[in-house]
């Protein structure tokens, strides 16, 4: 059993951000940068991270940070992750970005490095719209989500990434969710050991943006988990590992309406929407456990 | 640092880059003594790191999210209206 002390105190985000009121994006940088230590550098695209960091000349985090461009983060990262290792130097180099500057905008030049090899940590952290500009429409958005651009629920199912990063073969893959900061801990750590790019998606459940309270935020998440909506796991040089915790959902699911209840994008969803929702969720558990087994 | 890298926008690290966010704050958390239990949940969940290793809420920063009151297993945070 993981116990709370394994995670250094350190904090190398100063109080506060502006981030909103109960925003799982900071909960994650928080233990993410708490699992890279002083030594590191994060390059951020345009996403939420990019304004919440304080008002110039002013910023809350205590480590170097390089706002980029939206398309720009992984090209950037790679140029930087040489440069340090042409001069000797072991610092990580992490890209935050979230689901836009990942799975839309930014997906080509991530693509681009992942296939050079470049030594660099890849995070996603995804709240499955563009939160910052008022919750429009992303490839991450799922299936019958209400965001600002698809005001009657979205039609189409949301894109996955991890199997597209998958097919790039990197060293580590994983995913990660908020509201289990210990796994993402370990996860990160387990990241920064590998040579060659690796790639951790966190889903990151959005107050405003998913329209419920804010002090469901780490709630939600573990909803998320339990119903299987998001699955934990990790790819080691391509072997599958299903975190004990997705293991558990998958025998035995808690209805999807609980994750889906209390969150005001997927209120007013139509029978076949649920149903279409439903029947990706067991193909995708299928997918994986398939591929767990055949290992 | 030479002439064109001063041009360069650089933000310095400061506690307090956004202001006092505990001004936002609707709902205050109150912590019963008698029933924490010292688990460390709530520094554990709190998205701004506004409760210390002590389990001490610090006022002037925390944003009044609710997430500490939500996920205490005790139940020993109570979120209470603001009083202006």
């Amino acid at each position: 059993m993981d116990t709370i002390t394994e995670i250094p105190k350190e904090e190398f985000i100063l109080k506060c951000t502006s981030a909103c009121a109960g925003c799982s994006d900071s909960l994650a940088l928080r233990y993410v940068l708490k699992a890279a230590g002083p030594d590191s550098v994060l390059v951020v695209p345009a996403c939420c991270t990019s304004v919440i960091q304080g008002i110039y000349p002013n910023t809350a985090f205590n480590i170097p940070v390089y706002n980029i461009a939206f398309g720009a983060a992984a090209a950037c990262a790679s140029g930087m992750s040489n440069a340090f290792r042409a001069t000797g130097k072991k610092t990580n180099v992490i890209v935050y970005a979230g689901d836009g500057g990942t799975l839309d905008i930014g997906i080509q030049a991530m693509s681009g490095a992942f296939e050079r090899g470049t030594d660099f940590l890849y995070i996603c952290y995804d709240n499955e719209a563009y939160g910052n500009t008022g919750m429009q429409r992303s490839g991450g958005t799922p299936l019958g989500a209400k965001t600002t651009t698809t005001p009657t629920g979205k039609t189409d199912a949301k894109k996955d990434i991890d199997a597209i990063i998958a097919a790039h073969s990197p060293p580590y893959m994983a995913t990660a969710c908020a509201a289990y900061p210990q796994d993402l801990f370990k996860k990160v750590q387990k990241a920064l050991t590998f040579r060659g790019p690796s790639f951790i998606h966190i889903l990151a459940p959005c107050p405003p943006g998913w329209r419920f309270s804010t002090e469901k935020s780490v709630e939600i998440g573990k909803l998320a988990v339990k119903s299987g909506m998001w699955i934990l796991y990790e790819r080691e040089y391509g072997v599958l590992t299903i975190n004990p915790q997705s293991k558990v959902a998958m025998k035995k699911p808690i209805p999807l309406e609980e994750y889906l209840a209390p969150q005001g994008r997927f209120k007013g969803i139509d029978a076949r929407t649920l149903e279409m929702l439903r029947q990706h969720l067991a193909k995708n558990i299928k997918k994986l456990l398939a591929e767990e087994a055949a290992e | 640092m030479s002439q064109d890298r001063q041009r360069l926008a650089i933000s310095k690290p400061i506690q307090g880059a956004a202001g006092k966010t505990g001004t936002w704050r609707v709902f205050k958390p109150v912590v019963d003594k008698e029933k924490c239990n010292q688990c460390g949940l709530c520094e554990m969940y709190c998205p701004d790191n506004a409760i210390d290793a002590d389990l001490k809420v610090d006022i002037m920063f925390c944003k009044g999210c609710g997430i500490c009151a939500n996920e205490c297993p005790k139940k020993a945070i109570e979120m209470v209206r603001e009083e202006k």
